[in-house]
C-alpha cells in the first residue's frame, strides 16, 4: 500500500512542485523549514486545500487527479487528520470524540480494524473516557485526538506538527506514543514538521523539502547521511545508525549496540538483548584518526573509508562522510585536519567516538 | 379574603379575563418562538458562514425590524399577508388560512419584529465557533448536514436558548406591528401590551392597567430567571 502524492501550483511569490511516495511501513516525515510547503502538500493530501495540479492516490483509489477532474471532498478521503491543536469537540466525552470518526467508518476494504479498546491502551487513555475535553491536559488532548483519527479507520493518516504546540515536557510525554504509532497503525503515516528531533526520533522516511522542492526523500539514515544536502551543515548534524543491543556489561556499566557493521559501547540502558536501537551520533563529536590512539577515554574507535568531502564555507569547516561496514558517520572537522590525516575520498580512517555523544533512541 | 396558598386562579389573585390574556400573550409568543427560531438559525447561519451576492440585501432585511417603526412593519406584513396581499390571497385560497385579524397573525408579527434579536444571538455564538472543528469532523467523515447537526448546532446551543429567550420575552411586549396587523380583539389577539393600552383609553383604567403592568413585568423577569439556568449548564457542558 503506497500513498502517492504529485502537487503542483504556482503561487505569487513561489513555486510548488512535488512528487513523492509515502510507505504504509513505518513513519515519513515531510521535514523543511517554515514556508517550504509543507503545509499546502498536506491541505492537499488532507482535501482541504485545491492546487493548480495534483494527483493523490493510495494504490488504485484516487484522492485527487485534477488531470481527470477527479476532487474527492475531506470527508469521502478517509484521511486521519492530526493537527497541531487537538480540535476536540468540546461538547463530547473523550469516548464519544473517540467514536465519531468510528460511527462514520465504513467497513475497512480490506486494511485490519482499528479496534477501540486497542487504541485506548496504546495510547493509555482509559481512565479519560468518560471526562470532557477541557478537563485533560495537552498531552491527553493530542492523545484523544491521535486515537480519534486512528479509529476513523483511515487509509492513510496526516499529522500536522502534532507536537509544535506543546511545551518540552509535553512532547517528551507524546514521543513514545507516537513512535508506536507506525508499527500499529499498519497505513501510510505522513508526519509534517519542522523539528528535526521529532524525525530523528520518529521517522523511517524523510521526504526533505524546501522552498516548495524536494531536496532528498528515501529511508532516514540515507538522506541524513548525505553531506552535500542542507541536513549535514546544520549545527545538530548527525548521522543515524540502525542496530540491536548486543550485550550489556554491568559491571562496567555499558551496553554494547551493534549498528552499521560496527559495535558501539554507550552508557548503559536497560533494554532486552536484541531490541532494536537507533543511534544517533553528532558530527561534532566524531574525531577522525590516522592509526589508534593509546591511553584515551574514548571507548569505541571504529575503521571506516572516507566517501566524500565536503566544505561548508559559512563555518570553515568540512563534513568528512565516513563509510562503515553498512553504514555511515559523519564527522565534521577542520581543513587543516583534512590536510595534515591526508584525507581524501577512498582512505581508510578510524572515527572516535565518545559513548557519553551517542544518543540511543528508542 | 382569600385563603393563602388556595389553588386555582384567585390565588394569584387575578382574575379570569386576565388569564385569557395571560395565556393568549404566551400563546402568541410560544408560536412566534417555535416558527421564527428554526428560521433565525438558519438565517444566521447563512449569514455566518456562506459568502454569496446578495448577502447584504438578506443581512439588511432581516434587521429592517429593528430600524423600521413597528407599525410600518405591521402595515407591511397587511399589505403582503392581507386576504388580497400576495402570500395572504394564496394563503387562504390554497389552505384556508387568514393571518390577518387573528392570534396567529400576531404571532407572525411578532416573529418577525423579533427576528433580529434571535438572529443576532445565535449568529454571535455561531461566528464564536472555532472552524478547526468542523474541519476535523469533516476529515472525520462527517459531511455538510452531518457537521451542523453533530458539531455546529451542539456548540451554537447557548446561543439559540439565548436567542430564544430574548426572542420570547421580547415578543411578550411586541405592541406597534401585531396592534396593526392583528388588531386589538379581547380573547382574540389582544395580548398584554395591547390590554394595558385598552385600559389606559378607558377612563379610570389606570388600575386595571398597573396590575396587567405588573403581570408583565413579572411574565417576562421569569422567563429571563427560567433561561438563566439551563444556558449555565450548557456553558458548563462546553468548558465555558
Amino acid at each position: 500500500m503506497i500513498f502517492s502524492v504529485t502537487v503542483k501550483h504556482r503561487f505569487p511569490a513561489a513555486a510548488l512542485d512535488v512528487a513523492f511516495d509515502v510507505p504504509s511501513r513505518g513513519i515519513t516525515a515531510l521535514f523543511g523549514p517554515s514556508g517550504a510547503g509543507k503545509s499546502s502538500i498536506l491541505g492537499a493530501a488532507a482535501g482541504s486545500w485545491r492546487p493548480d495540479a495534483c494527483r493523490i492516490t493510495i494504490d488504485n483509489d484516487v484522492f485527487a487527479d485534477t488531470a481527470a477532474g477527479i476532487w474527492l471532498p475531506p470527508e469521502h478521503r478517509r484521511a486521519g487528520l492530526v493537527f497541531q491543536d487537538a480540535r476536540l469537540f468540546p461538547h463530547l466525552s473523550v469516548a464519544a470524540n473517540l467514536r465519531y470518526g468510528l460511527r462514520r467508518a465504513p467497513s475497512t476494504g480490506g486494511l485490519d480494524a482499528i479496534r477501540f479498546d486497542d487504541v485506548v491502551s496504546l495510547l493509555n487513555i482509559g481512565s479519560l473516557l468518560s471526562r470532557r475535553p477541557h478537563a485533560l491536559s495537552g498531552g491527553e488532548r493530542q492523545r484523544v485526538a491521535i486515537g480519534r483519527a486512528l479509529l476513523s479507520q483511515p487509509r492513510v493518516l496526516l499529522m500536522d506538527e502534532p507536537l509544535a504546540s506543546l511545551d518540552e515536557a509535553l512532547k517528551a510525554e507524546i514521543l513514545p506514543y507516537l513512535a508506536a504509532l507506525g508499527a500499529v497503525a499498519g497505513r501510510p503515516v505522513l508526519y509534517v514538521t519542522h523539528a528535526l528531533d521529532e524525525v530523528t526520533r520518529l521517522a523511517d522516511h524523510l521526504v526533505l523539502i524546501e522552498a516548495g522542492q524536494i531536496l532528498a526523500a528515501g529511508p532516514l539514515s540515507a538522506v541524513v547521511e548525505r553531506a552535500d544536502l542542507p541536513l549535514a551543515r546544520r549545527d545538530d548534524a548527525a548521522a543515524l545508525l540502525e542496530g540491536t543491543v548486543a550485550g550489556h556489561d554491568t559491571a562496567r556499566e555499558l551496553t554494547r549496540i551493534a549498528a552499521g557493521g560496527a559495535c558501539f559501547w554507550v552508557p548503559l540502558v536497560e533494554a532486552a538483548i536484541g531490541a532494536p536501537a537507533r543511534l544517533r551520533i553528532p558530527a561534532r563529536e566524531v574525531i577522525l584518526a590516522g592509526r589508534a590512539p593509546e591511553a584515551i577515554s574514548v571507548h569505541n574507535i571504529v575503521p571506516g573509508t572516507v566517501r566524500d568531502i565536503v566544505r561548508d564555507e559559512h563555518r570553515r569547516t568540512v563534513i568528512v562522510t565516513v563509510a562503515l561496514g553498512h553504514g555511515t558517520l559523519l564527522a565534521r572537522v577542520t581543513p587543516d585536519a583534512v590536510s595534515r590525516l591526508g584525507l581524501a575520498a577512498g582512505v581508510s580512517v578510524l572515527a572516535l567516538v565518545k559513548s557519553a555523544a551517542i544518543e540511543v533512541i528508542r | 379574603m382569600l385563603p393563602p396558598f388556595s389553588s386555582g386562579p384567585n390565588a394569584l389573585i387575578l382574575t379570569p379575563e386576565e388569564w385569557e390574556i395571560v395565556r393568549l400573550t404566551l400563546l402568541v409568543a410560544a408560536r412566534a418562538v417555535l416558527f421564527g427560531l428554526p428560521l433565525a438559525v438558519i438565517a444566521a447561519w447563512v449569514l455566518a458562514r456562506l459568502r454569496f451576492p446578495g448577502r447584504t440585501l438578506l443581512n439588511v432585511l432581516v434587521h429592517l425590524p429593528l430600524v423600521l417603526p413597528p407599525v410600518v412593519i405591521g402595515w407591511l406584513l397587511l399589505l403582503v399577508f392581507g386576504l388580497r396581499g400576495p402570500v395572504g390571497a394564496l394563503l387562504h385560497a390554497w389552505f384556508g388560512i387568514r393571518l390577518v385579524f387573528t392570534a396567529e397573525g400576531a404571532s407572525l408579527a411578532c416573529a418577525v419584529m423579533t427576528f433580529p434579536v434571535m438572529v443576532r444571538a445565535i449568529r454571535l455564538s455561531l461566528e464564536a465557533i472555532d472552524p478547526g472543528l468542523e474541519i476535523a469532523a469533516r476529515g472525520l467523515g462527517a459531511g455538510r448536514l452531518d457537521r451542523f447537526l453533530t458539531i455546529t448546532l451542539p456548540l451554537a446551543a447557548p446561543g439559540i436558548l439565548a436567542g430564544g429567550v430574548m426572542g420570547f420575552v421580547t415578543c411578550l411586549g411586541e405592541f406597534g406591528a401585531v396592534i396593526t396587523f392583528a388588531a386589538n380583539i379581547p380573547g382574540e389577539t389582544q395580548t398584554l401590551p395591547l390590554a394595558i393600552y385598552a385600559a389606559l383609553q378607558t377612563p379610570g383604567g389606570e388600575g386595571r392597567a398597573a396590575s396587567l403592568s405588573l403581570i408583565s413585568l413579572a411574565l417576562a423577569l421569569t422567563g429571563l430567571f427560567l433561561a438563566d439556568w439551563p444556558a449555565r449548564r450548557l456553558n458548563r457542558m462546553l468548558g465555558r
